[in-house]
């Protein structure tokens, strides 16, 4: 009875949307990665620092556009940090990546830190506001839920079958997959494998910072510490789930956030019988039973974590 | 003029990736210093001060390599096998949560097996966190870097449930944190009026048995055979699986050890604030000490002193201590550049 009225609420469906806008451009951003041939665990990092310098570009006067721009550009440069470790000097991918996401993070508190560094409760901007698309936006519950949003979640909406295209029906989309599966192929096709695999990550990062800055400009409007909480990790984690298609990214990432957002609305409803603990785990622990659901068919991209050096074969 | 790889890397040459590193994460340091507009010799002074100056900062140093030294030889151990766990951190408060269990009040021994015993449960359910990831990862081939690192998150809120219900301390007024360890469970001090603890005997030994066992026995060969080539090793016999089990087993053991250590030597009680991400700052330390375990202790040592001097810099001078953290980031960064380098040689 209290579940069906949850699901029938359009507020419920308008917040998964909401929470499903960052996950839905980390995930595309690290698929983008591992389609590559490159795992990016710098992920949790970016997304912090693509919150930072969003909410600091607006703290300071920038509009909220170019402040997504700036964000995406912090998360390009970390990219390219990652990209000159992993895929031109072949490093560990995984370590990289930590030591990416502990380098990002702790900057961004300490740029944060040294800029405010009286604030005990944390400045607010003046975040992205709703749009309400006209005609559909009065429609009965379907305009509350889907066409009452700010214009980053419709970004996010757009960028799937954008990232689709890309990666399926453009010469560089299709070098990326190469890349990430058969990067001796791809050089043979005189194609140099190294910027391939360079610009996707950049560009990867790219995404995930915008995610990052969607919950300081879009969702929230302030920046905390430790805000990105895990969602950068679960986002790998929908990587694997979607067997590494946008389509099914965006799937991931919305089934997960209705679990999120059906998790907060139980909370208040049967908070008194369990734990509110147990409810903020499920997103966690669901991520994990998603990935060993499929791990059984998964296809990993035949090059992922395998560093290519020109000459040498795999 | 080329670049050549080298058959083998001189001892005094894998020194010098962690001190190429070491000056890198300095000069790092030392710009944003120069943003912050102090003085550079000014900052590092009074860090190196803070951390190793004096009786309180050396004893404040040491006591915060003790969980480091355990979550770095966790890391080390399982990086050796490319069982890349990240989940120390909560393998840590798995350890904590055992030993609060079985220390406050469960069992009463003396403190000669009391101790002990606290490690050994806590080793064990560090061990046991580790059960999960490395069952998915040899039966199903799940990532375990994934599930490691989710089911930090899983077990800091077990513990966040245990601390406000079963386990709240009655005589806590309130806040969420757990019954004091029993006082034959408490880790001696060893320089009167400081937090050092006996438990660096602990994390010494640990870091030399572990030296030996990867050292000279056959599991360690395997181990390191797995980490080079698991396909070769696959093929020379050596059961992958089962010695995995055993990595993760020892791995979990370390980390849980460091929780154990931080209840039972530093705090007395556990809270949801025991490790300020001391399972991740071991993946540092271990890197740093290229995952040989008694370059752990030297790394931990010195990660510690630049976490206790950051924190006293930040106190007198306008500096914001996550330049600490900034700092071991950079090293781990730059660590790895160094160990590539070093295994290469220039040819004419």
């Amino acid at each position: 009875m209290d579940i069906l009225e949850i699901l029938l609420g359009a507020s419920f469906w308008a917040a998964t949307l909401r929470i499903a806008c960052p996950l839905i451009f980390a995930t595309l951003g690290e698929l983008i990665c591992e389609r590559a041939g490159v795992l990016n665990l710098g992920i949790e990092g970016i997304m912090t620092a693509g919150a930072m310098s969003g909410w600091l570009w607006v703290y300071n006067g920038g509009d909220l556009v170019s402040a997504v721009l700036f964000a995406a550009t912090v998360g390009a440069m970390l990219g390219l940090l990652h990209a000159s470790f992993t895929v031109s000097l072949g490093l560990s991918q995984h370590v990289t990546g930590i030591g990416i996401t502990l380098l990002a993070s702790s900057l961004s508190y300490f740029i944060i830190k040294m800029l405010l560094p009286e604030s005990t409760s944390p400045p607010k901007v003046i975040p992205f506001q709703n749009i309400d698309i006209p005609v559909l936006s009065s429609l009965p519950f379907l305009g509350e839920a889907l066409f009452s949003h700010t214009p980053l979640t419709y970004t996010a909406l757009v960028m799937v079958p954008l990232a689709m295209y890309v990666l399926y029906r453009t010469p560089w989309g299709l070098a990326v997959r190469i890349a990430g599966e058969n990067p001796v192929a791809l050089e043979a096709q005189g194609i140099d494998v190294i910027r391939v695999r360079t610009l996707a990550v950049m560009l990867g990062s790219a995404l995930m910072a915008v995610g990052g800055a969607s919950l300081t400009i879009s969702a929230f409007d302030a920046f905390y510490f430790g805000m990105i909480n895990g969602r950068g990790w679960i986002c790998v984690a929908l990587v694997i789930f979607a067997s590494w298609r946008p389509g099914k990214a965006l799937l991931g990432a919305l089934l997960f956030a209705g679990l999120d957002a059906f998790q907060v609305r139980m909370q208040q409803q049967a908070g008194a019988y369990i734990p509110y603990q147990f409810f903020l785990m499920l997103p966690y622990v669901l991520s994990i039973v998603a990935m060993v659901i499929v791990a059984r068919r998964a296809e990993y991209p035949k090059a992922l974590l395998k560093p290519y050096r020109r000459g040498e074969r795999l | 003029m080329r670049l050549e790889l080298r058959e083998s890397v001189p001892w005094w040459l894998s020194l010098s990736a962690p001190l190429m590193a070491i000056v890198l994460s300095l000069l790092l340091a030392s710009m944003l210093i120069v943003w912050t507009g102090e003085s550079i010799l000014d900052a590092f002074r009074m860090m190196a001060i803070g951390a190793f100056g004096s009786t309180f900062g050396l004893t404040e140093t040491l006591s915060r390599a003790i969980p480091l030294t355990f979550t770095g030889l966790a890391a080390a151990i399982a990086f050796r096998a490319r069982f890349y766990n990240i989940g120390a951190e909560g393998q840590l408060y798995c350890g904590a949560l055992a030993a609060t269990l079985v220390g406050t009040g469960l069992l009463e021994l003396n403190a000669i097996w009391m101790i002990p015993l606290l490690f050994i449960v806590g080793a064990l359910a560090g061990g046991c966190a580790l059960l999960l990831p490395w069952y998915l990862k040899t039966r199903l081939s799940v990532d375990e870097v994934v599930t490691t690192l989710l089911l930090n998150f899983v077990i800091l809120l077990l513990v966040s449930y245990a601390l406000e219900g079963p386990l709240r301390d009655p005589m806590s007024m309130g806040w969420p944190q757990a019954a004091p360890i029993i006082d034959s469970g408490i880790l001696p001090a060893l320089v009167p009026r400081t937090r050092l603890h006996a438990g660096i005997y602990f994390a010494l030994a640990a870091a030399v048995i572990l030296w030996l066992v990867l050292r000279f026995s056959v599991f360690g060969f395997s181990v390191k055979a797995l980490g080079l080539n698991d396909n070769a090793a696959r093929h020379a016999g050596i059961p992958a699986a089962r010695t995995l089990f055993w990595v993760a087993m020892l791995s979990g053991a370390m980390a849980g050890a460091a929780g154990v250590s931080e209840v039972a030597g530093l705090k007395g009680y556990l809270t949801l604030d025991l490790s300020p991400g001391f399972g991740y700052t071991g993946i540092a330390v271990a890197m740093l000490a290229n995952l040989h375990p008694l370059g752990v202790v030297v790394s931990a040592t010195f990660l510690a002193g630049i976490s206790v001097g950051a924190d006293s810099m930040g106190r007198s001078l306008g500096v914001p201590s996550y330049i600490a953290d900034i700092m071991v980031a950079s090293a781990v960064l730059s660590v790895l550049i160094g160990l590539m380098l070093s295994r290469y040689r220039i040819r004419r």
